[in-house]
């Protein structure tokens, strides 16, 4: 297998739509703003709706 | 968290000892409670690539792990898991590496060689994180810091993991022939979401110490003056213009020393082929990520945002904090970084930013349950999967079989490069039951 066959984008629509379309840099730099407001959109449905809590919560003991 | 006495493991058979969380898999691998977390081990892997598989199946273990606990619990009681290495309020936990190195390197060759990589391969496999929890790191008020562990070090040698710890550790059990071969037992790397990280990670680091058996430590770069110092201050820039003094009175930067240690890799690479670490093409896949790695860190972020953890993880928090106006200290920062690390599909940010894999997904799936072919972790997998009823216990260099009459009959495996596919295989397949499979052996 070469290494283009391993190392595979993970197949998500946001990452096959973004290796298709860009072409030149300033396209690219639009492109990856978009990407990344995208991303944003997603993490703010994903996110712990109570952030303060759960960072305080989140402790551990113990262990290596 | 704590999983103790909470996970059903039953389904991952046999269970050696039945009154604790401590169980050798089918893959060869064991998993277990360390004081109050689930911990893997994986099986003995013989290349970089069969390492990463082998991680990303750990993970995989996990979430299946999860998944039967929680169906058993009240939703209230949920557990969560988290593949990282701090609670954000100074308590870290390891992701430790185990490497088998000839026992004629010493000891103090192995510190003189190593501690340059060990300090500064976070700028490539560092796995970042929001602010700072140790109280000289909170001096300098970072917003982030390339790598989780950093400012946990507090010496260079030494024999902890939990208390000062140690950037080159001293646990030398090779559980194998301690004549033959004596282990590095790694502790100061990061957890990596990013499959390509873990896999640079191994990657470089056995590269560098199959160069040490073979030249010696007159080719590596000088040790920084300072090594506790000098791992901490990198972590702390993310610039990566900090450098340090070294013993040649030269200064580096972290990315200084990345580079030289490369071009080394890649001279003792050309020079010899480096077949103890990789085949051929596996190698150059090490050489060639690495160098982007190394080169988009400091050139171009955007290029490698889809392999090095910590560009990742900062331009997901960096840009949340300029969408919101958001404060460095805004919790949501570092529920971001902690929820990168979040095992579940329904929750992990590494699942969402678009990191590149290199194991195919079915390749995850077989490594959950079958052990590699490559060491002896094929032979102590393929017992518990063929014998479970008759194996007492399942250790890394032995496996004890009770057959119900007789003695307890113990199988040493003291080579970790025996035991394998090429070598077992036709044992195991012809052997019904462990009386036949020890009957075999001792023909």
């Amino acid at each position: 297998m070469s290494e283009r066959e391993r190392i595979q984008k993970q197949r998500t629509e946001r990452a096959s739509e973004t290796t298709e379309d860009v072409s030149v840099d300033a396209t690219k730099g639009d492109q990856l703003k978009a990407d990344l407001d995208d991303l944003l959109d997603e993490i703010d449905e994903v996110l712990e709706e109570n952030a303060e809590e759960f960072v305080r919560n989140y402790v551990q003991k113990g262990g290596e | 968290m704590d999983a103790r006495g909470r996970v059903d493991l039953t389904s991952f058979a046999p269970v050696v000892e039945t009154h604790l969380a401590n169980t050798v898999l089918t893959n060869g691998a064991r998993l277990y409670v360390d004081h109050a977390h689930p911990e893997y081990s994986s099986p003995e892997c013989r290349t970089p690539l069969e390492a990463t598989l082998y991680d990303v199946a750990g993970e995989e273990i996990m979430r299946r792990a999860l998944g039967i606990a929680n169906d058993a619990l009240d939703p209230h009681h949920a557990i969560t898991l988290y593949k990282n290495n701090s609670d954000g309020k100074g308590n870290s936990y390891g992701t430790h590496e185990n490497y088998l190195v000839r026992r004629d390197v010493e000891f103090g060759h192995l510190v003189r060689a190593m501690v340059p990589h060990f300090v500064s391969r976070q700028v490539v496999v560092g796995a970042g994180k929001v602010g700072a929890e140790t109280e000289s790191a909170l001096e300098h008020s970072p917003e982030f810091q390339l790598s989780q562990r950093a400012e946990f070090f507090e010496e260079v040698v030494g024999l902890e993991t939990t208390l000062k710890r140690p950037i080159i550790n001293t646990r030398d059990e090779p559980h194998s022939d301690a004549e033959r071969f004596r282990r590095l037992h790694v502790i100061i790397g990061d957890a990596n979401m990013s499959q390509v990280a873990t896999f640079v990670k191994v990657g470089s680091t056995s590269l560098l110490l199959a160069v040490l058996e073979e030249f010696g430590t007159e080719v590596f770069p000088a040790m920084p003056r300072a090594p506790v110092h000098a791992v901490r201050a990198f972590s702390l820039d993310v610039t990566l213009r900090e450098a340090v003094l070294c013993d040649d009175e030269r200064t580096r930067s972290a990315w200084d020393f990345q580079d030289e240690l490369w071009t080394l890799a890649a001279s003792y690479v050309e020079r010899t082929g480096a077949s103890a670490v990789g085949d051929e093409e596996e190698v150059a896949m090490v050489m060639t990520q690495w160098r982007e790695m190394l080169d988009g860190v400091r050139d171009d972020h955007d290029a490698v945002a889809d392999r090095v953890d910590w560009v990742a993880k900062w331009r997901v928090v960096k840009g949340y904090q300029a969408r919101y106006d958001l404060s460095k200290n805004d919790a949501r920062l570092r529920a971001i970084d902690l929820q990168y690390h979040d095992l579940r599909p329904s929750h992990s940010l590494a699942q969402r930013v678009g990191l590149r894999t290199i194991c195919d997904e079915s390749a995850v799936r077989e490594a959950v349950h079958n052990p590699p072919r490559s060491t002896r972790a094929y032979f102590r997998g393929q017992c518990v999967a063929r014998y479970p009823d008759e194996i007492v216990a399942a250790n890394w260099d032995s496996v004890v079989f009770d057959l119900g009459e007789g003695p307890l009959q113990r199988v040493p495996m003291l080579d970790p490069l025996r035991g394998t596919h090429a070598l077992t295989a036709e044992l195991l397949e012809t052997s019904a039951t462990a009386s036949e499979l020890l009957a075999a052996l001792d023909r």
